[in-house]
């Protein structure tokens, strides 16, 4: 007689649930010494849902299948050279960003999900986070997988993993992540599996990698969408903490809300970057920032918090802000990197007229008002042979680290600038809500990492900014920086497509 | 009520489940995007395992949807049947 297939249910009972032990001689509350002292209260982790209910051996079957399927392309996109099927040579800028601010963050989300794995003592959370985990360290795998090729034939990938814990700007994904990291492992759910995973990746995966696709590139399109399947279920594991939070115990509520105020304005911070990579860095457009931000913030993270309303959840700090944002942060970010690329470790540009035209068509209110008369100016500046790049480091915000580039959005001529005194020194940010997350807790982060304070210091060689790049940073200074005019890239990608 | 929506990988498999997703909720929207298919609907879109079985032409098991997933918006609910996407508010 064949044996009885189990459904999904009864499956998911034995291999999550029933792999739990008591705790017979030992202290359970030793076993597991992180689980209170934030102040979450659990009352019966029983009632935790795992709506997929997938179990590991289904996990490795399918987790091995995307492999297959991912691989094989890979293969293909290299055995046929597909780094000339890009649009042009200023696409794989993107790339480089994208290996040395973001596939990092996947190797410490894969630290951090370990580390949470461990210690809740609840077996469904566990397995859920093991699972992520595991699913994370397949992300940043992939993603150097993809982009060795690229490195084979264009210059800036070579030290991403140096680079990220060094260079200014990758700063500040790094200190997010660490941000995280170094809070309790609810705090970490909410910072990541909540507000990262649920709302936030979404802008970085599904809008930017429907760009890959529409700019040629189909190693990127590849791994993204590969690792997007798996953050389906991340999402979902991100919603479930929260409700299960939030149903354990009226007093989890004040905490929660104020974790997701805290991470929701980390995490649009740190999305200036893709913001910047959507509207300038690909040459084919598929959605303005402001445009991909309405569907999957606002509208998406509208019916989110419409939903989570019922246990007494409203929508993060600063939304107001956050909503009128999404007209200037590209353009304030683009900016600066365009007057930094010196000191950057790919090439910026001036936005061809085809471009200038589509963002004035994208941003009818801001574009021409504000961020056209800089382009129109670096253009001049150009032509005449003078070419602008800064001699100042930026002053940094204390929370995200992101040079004081944003300012006031009722007066987009103001820059913005907060301050805050602790123990008799005074601390600066970018924003209210840079300084309301400072002032709750300034014992940590004025023990942050401020690149251009190290630098000051002495701490990052020198002592000119060209030897802190090439030595301290190991940028190839003339090569991995500077406009793309007249780099490298731009002469070998010119020879290769036959351009005079 | 809000809306909740799924996308997938625009590719062969991806083509029949959305044919299916179409049959299942007859006022749901299809967004075509580069490499990609957005399908939305208010407040409860659900994916039935027979119907997609139909339309394929062989057995379907529901977690294979985690394949072709790129992203959802609403609370999930699976069994061995259907795969459910809905905001209870």
């Amino acid at each position: 007689m064949a044996a009885k297939k189990l459904n999904i249910k009864d499956k998911y009972r034995l291999l999550t649930r029933d792999l739990d032990w008591d705790f017979s001689y030992e202290d359970r509350k030793q076993a597991f010494p992180y689980e209170e002292f934030e102040g979450i209260k659990i009352t019966d982790w029983n009632k935790w849902e795992d709506p997929f209910r997938l179990t590991m051996d289904s996990y490795w079957k399918y987790q091995a299948e995307k492999e297959k399927k991912l691989y094989a392309i890979f293969d293909a996109f290299s055995q046929n050279n597909g780094h000339l099927n890009v649009v042009d040579s200023r696409y794989v800028n993107a790339l480089k960003l994208f290996l040395t601010g973001v596939s990092p963050l996947e190797y410490q989300a894969y630290q951090g999900f370990a580390h949470v794995g461990r210690q809740f003592s609840g077996v469904g959370a566990r397995v859920a986070c093991q699972m992520q985990s595991l699913d994370e360290l397949r992300h940043v795998q992939t993603q150097i997988h993809a982009m060795s090729h690229y490195n084979k034939f264009f210059d800036g990938f070579q030290e991403f993993s140096h680079m990220h814990d060094r260079v200014w700007y990758l700063s500040v994904p790094r200190s997010f992540f660490c941000d995280a990291r170094s809070a309790g492992p609810f705090e970490f759910m909410v910072a990541i599996g909540f507000s990262f995973e649920y709302v936030l990746t979404n802008l970085l995966f599904v809008p930017f990698m429907s760009g890959a696709a529409h700019n040629g590139d189909m190693a990127t399109v590849t791994f993204g969408f590969s690792a997007q399947s798996d953050e389906a279920r991340h999402m979902t594991l991100g919603l479930e903490v929260i409700k299960f939070l939030l149903e354990q115990h009226e007093d989890n509520v004040p905490i929660v809300q104020k974790w997701i105020d805290k991470w929701f304005w980390r995490g649009t911070r740190l999305l200036t970057i893709v913001a910047m990579m959507m509207d300038y860095m690909l040459p084919n457009k598929v959605m303005s920032w402001k445009e991909a931000w309405e569907v999957y913030f606002e509208e998406a993270g509208g019916a989110l918090f419409k939903d989570l309303a019922r246990y007494g959840i409203r929508m993060p700090k600063y939304a107001e802000t956050i909503e009128k944002e999404k007209e200037h942060i590209s353009h304030q970010a683009w900016w600066t990197f365009y007057t930094h690329g010196h000191a950057a470790g790919f090439h910026t540009w001036i936005p061809s007229d085809k471009e200038l035209d589509w963002l004035s068509a994208q941003y009818p209110d801001t574009f021409d008002k504000y961020y056209r008369p800089l382009w129109e100016l670096a253009k001049e500046q150009e032509a005449k042979g003078e070419r602008f790049y800064t001699s100042g480091l930026p002053q940094l915000c204390q929370t995200c680290q992101i040079p004081m580039l944003f300012t006031e959005m009722d007066n987009p001529n103001q820059n913005s600038m907060r301050d805050s005194v602790f123990e008799d020194e005074r601390y600066h940010f970018c924003s209210d809500g840079c300084k309301d997350i400072f002032d709750e807790e300034p014992e940590k982060y004025v023990q942050s990492w401020l690149p251009v304070h190290q630098i000051f210091q002495g701490n990052c060689g020198g002592p000119g900014v060209e030897d802190v790049l090439s030595d301290y940073y190991k940028m190839n200074v003339g090569v991995d920086n500077m406009d793309i005019k007249g780099s490298p890239d731009e002469k070998r990608w010119n020879e290769w497509k036959g351009i005079a | 009520m809000s809306k909740v929506y799924i996308a997938l990988q625009d590719n062969d498999e991806s083509r029949y489940i959305v044919e299916a997703i179409e049959e299942s909720n007859p006022d749901s929207t299809v967004i075509h995007q580069p490499a990609m298919i957005r399908i939305e609907r208010e407040g409860r879109l659900v994916i039935e395992r027979a119907v997609v079985e139909e339309k394929m032409g062989r057995d379907w098991d529901v977690q294979e949807l985690h394949i072709n997933l790129i992203t959802l918006g609403g609370n999930v609910d699976e069994d061995d049947d259907q795969f459910v996407l809905e905001w209870k508010q």
